[in-house]
């Protein structure tokens, strides 16, 4: 009896005899199915409440009675986009992510490369540190330099302490990416006479499209959810999202349908990225995972 | 003898032939650079501003005064200490459950099964949230008076709780927020971790007659440890940092008890909410030197163990 099983049979559950054996695997698979299907309901039905309250009136949010039977509004988001002008707070989060990435990959991809392949640890520690200190520790030195150079409420501060945010990811992910690259290619465009620089850029580079698109993604998004850098450093014109749905509340009374319509108009365009390039959010985040 | 290779021996050709020299810094310095700015000389002045009595605006006069910040932070017993307190219940609260249930999780996803993509996209979907709109959605469902957490708790008979804005529940919610919100990376590391073990140890321990806990205890988790750890050193970095998620929901001070007042939130309430510079500064070093002191031990006990 054993012999026939399946690979797919016998990687479950294993107890010898073939009788409990099949009704405990069936056992498992149903408890299996139920735990899977309340995990799913545990990480999505908040951010589905989110939604449902942002089609509410304030009135709706207030009535128990109405928890899922309402008549759905627009005017939330109408208030938030049009009253609050929240067109120009997502331009200036994508700006500011948009340009904090790509000067990240621009500076990151070219120092990840030097240090995997002439394995610079203690210099990527340098770099990596940036991970691990706390960002108040540098914020007011940080706040009155940049004031001194006037550049306080303007993009390019902004963009420099997110790059501080995106810097490390990149460096970090793609060094492990290059790690896992085989140089056997550049080598042998060497011997055909390409200079390493040549061979980095015409070699290297086109095959790492996949680590850049992995890194830039999680830079990105990264960058536009960071709260507490555009909280000191932004100003009136160049508010970021999160710093506008932080200062949604300080108004006297909360108006929840407006907030949550505003925590859709953050949340949802990452979360449309994040499903079409699922696949490079995970190898991202799990880089280096598994090395130990 | 050493043999030339004859080239046009113009400008361009000798810079390129340094540059390719010198590429390996070439390469690296512009990121070392600008991270090294950015930190080495905000860090100095912090400790600079940590010695002396820097309040208002740090340009305004201030004196030198020693270790006294330091003296006066490390007595305070109803504000640092407190703060402290909370950071070390918020981190190790939040990732021992976050480890226990993505253990959990990871296993239950570990093997093939119908609709694993979907499970995958939702498990996804709290990890790229921005953290301040997870915040204030929590904030509506855990509203004492019109949230949907007591709404649920009365259909199943439970009397309302306060939870954010209790005093003593308010500190757990937030633990629960941050499980919520990061038990999926920690899924996605050990799921690559077990992804990447070998069928054939765990095949040997069934035919030995392992229980299924004895294969997970003895045989998985040890193979799995240097993943493990990679999980506790990412979560806990950022779980000692939390800042968005207790702002966002309680505002300066971590409520109006500072009932959520980790060293984070109270630092950063320190410089720019009541622009105590020199008290705040001293705060962070010692902030700086506990979150660098756990990252050394928790990768020296990994080194230690390998060896």
């Amino acid at each position: 009896m054993t012999s026939l099983a399946t690979g797919a049979e016998t990687r479950n559950l294993g107890s010898p005899p073939p009788t409990p054996r099949r009704r405990r695997r069936r056992g498992y698979s149903t408890f299996r199915a139920v735990a899977l299907a309340v995990i799913v309901i545990v990480f999505v039905a908040p951010l589905l409440w989110m939604l449902l309250s942002s089609f509410k009136t304030n009135v709706d949010i207030y009535d128990a009675a109405k928890t899922f039977t309402f008549s759905p509004t627009l005017s939330n988001y109408g208030n938030v986009l049009g009253r609050d002008n929240y067109f120009s707070f997502v331009f200036n989060s994508f700006w500011v992510a948009f340009c904090s990435t790509g000067l990240s990959l621009i500076i990151g991809v070219p120092a990840a490369y030097s240090m995997s392949r002439f394995v610079m640890h203690r210099s990527a520690m340098v770099v990596l540190l940036a991970r691990i200190i706390p960002g108040v520790s540098l914020l007011v030195p940080w706040y009155f330099i940049f004031a001194n150079l006037r550049l306080v409420g303007g993009f390019s501060v902004l963009i420099i302490s997110h790059i501080f945010v995106a810097l490390p990811l990149i460096v970090y992910i793609m060094m492990s990416f290059f790690d896992s690259l085989p140089t056997e290619l550049e080598e042998s465009a060497q011997v055909d006479g390409l200079t390493p620089i040549g061979a980095f850029t015409r070699i290297t580079l086109p095959l790492s499209v996949p680590g850049i698109a992995t890194s830039g993604i999680l830079a990105f998004i990264f960058s536009w959810n960071n709260f507490m850098f555009a909280l000191v450093l932004s100003g009136a014109d160049t508010k970021t999202l999160p710093v506008a749905i932080f200062n949604f509340v300080s108004y006297a009374s909360i108006d929840w349908g407006g907030l949550m319509a505003a925590a859709v108009i953050v949340t949802v365009p990452i979360m449309v990225i994040a499903l079409f390039t699922q696949k490079y959010i995970v190898s991202g985040l799990t880089a280096g995972a598994t090395k130990g | 003898m050493t043999v030339t290779v004859s080239k046009p021996n113009t400008a361009w050709t000798s810079y390129s032939d340094w540059a390719n020299r010198h590429r390996k810094w070439l390469f690296a310095a512009p990121a070392m650079i600008i991270v090294g700015l950015l930190i080495i000389i905000p860090l100095a002045w912090t400790l600079y501003l940590s010695a002396t009595d820097a309040e208002g605006s740090v340009r305004a006069d201030h004196d030198f005064v020693g270790l006294a910040n330091y003296l006066q932070v490390l007595t305070d017993t109803t504000r640092f200490w407190p703060a402290v307190g909370r950071t070390f219940y918020f981190t190790i609260g939040a990732l021992v459950l976050e480890l226990v249930f993505g253990m959990c999780i990871a296993l239950l996803l570990w093997r093939p099964f119908r609709g694993e993509r979907w499970v995958r996209v939702a498990i996804l979907l709290p990890l790229v949230a921005t953290p301040v709109a997870v915040g204030m959605m929590w904030r509506l469902i855990f509203d004492p008076n019109i949230g949907f957490a007591n709404q649920l708790l009365g259909y199943v008979g439970i009397p309302p709780q306060p939870w954010l804005s209790g005093e003593a529940t308010a500190l757990p919610t937030l633990i629960f927020v941050d499980v919520w919100q990061w038990t999926p990376m920690v899924v996605l590391i050990l799921l690559a971790g077990l992804t990447s073990l070998s069928d054939e140890p765990d095949e040997a321990a069934r035919i030995d007659g392992a229980s299924n806990w004895q294969r997970f205890w003895y045989v998985t988790l040890p193979l799995l440890r240097s993943t493990v750890i990679v999980a506790i050193l990412l979560r806990s970095i950022d779980a000692l940092k939390t800042f968005d998620i207790l702002y966002a929901t309680k505002g300066k001070g971590g409520g109006s008890f500072h009932e959520v007042e980790t060293l984070n939130v109270y630092a950063y309430g320190l410089s720019f909410d009541y622009n105590d510079y020199g008290v705040a500064s001293a705060v962070l070093i010692i902030f700086f030197l506990l979150i660098i002191a756990m990252m050394w031990l928790v990768t020296y006990r990994r080194k230690g163990k390998e060896q």
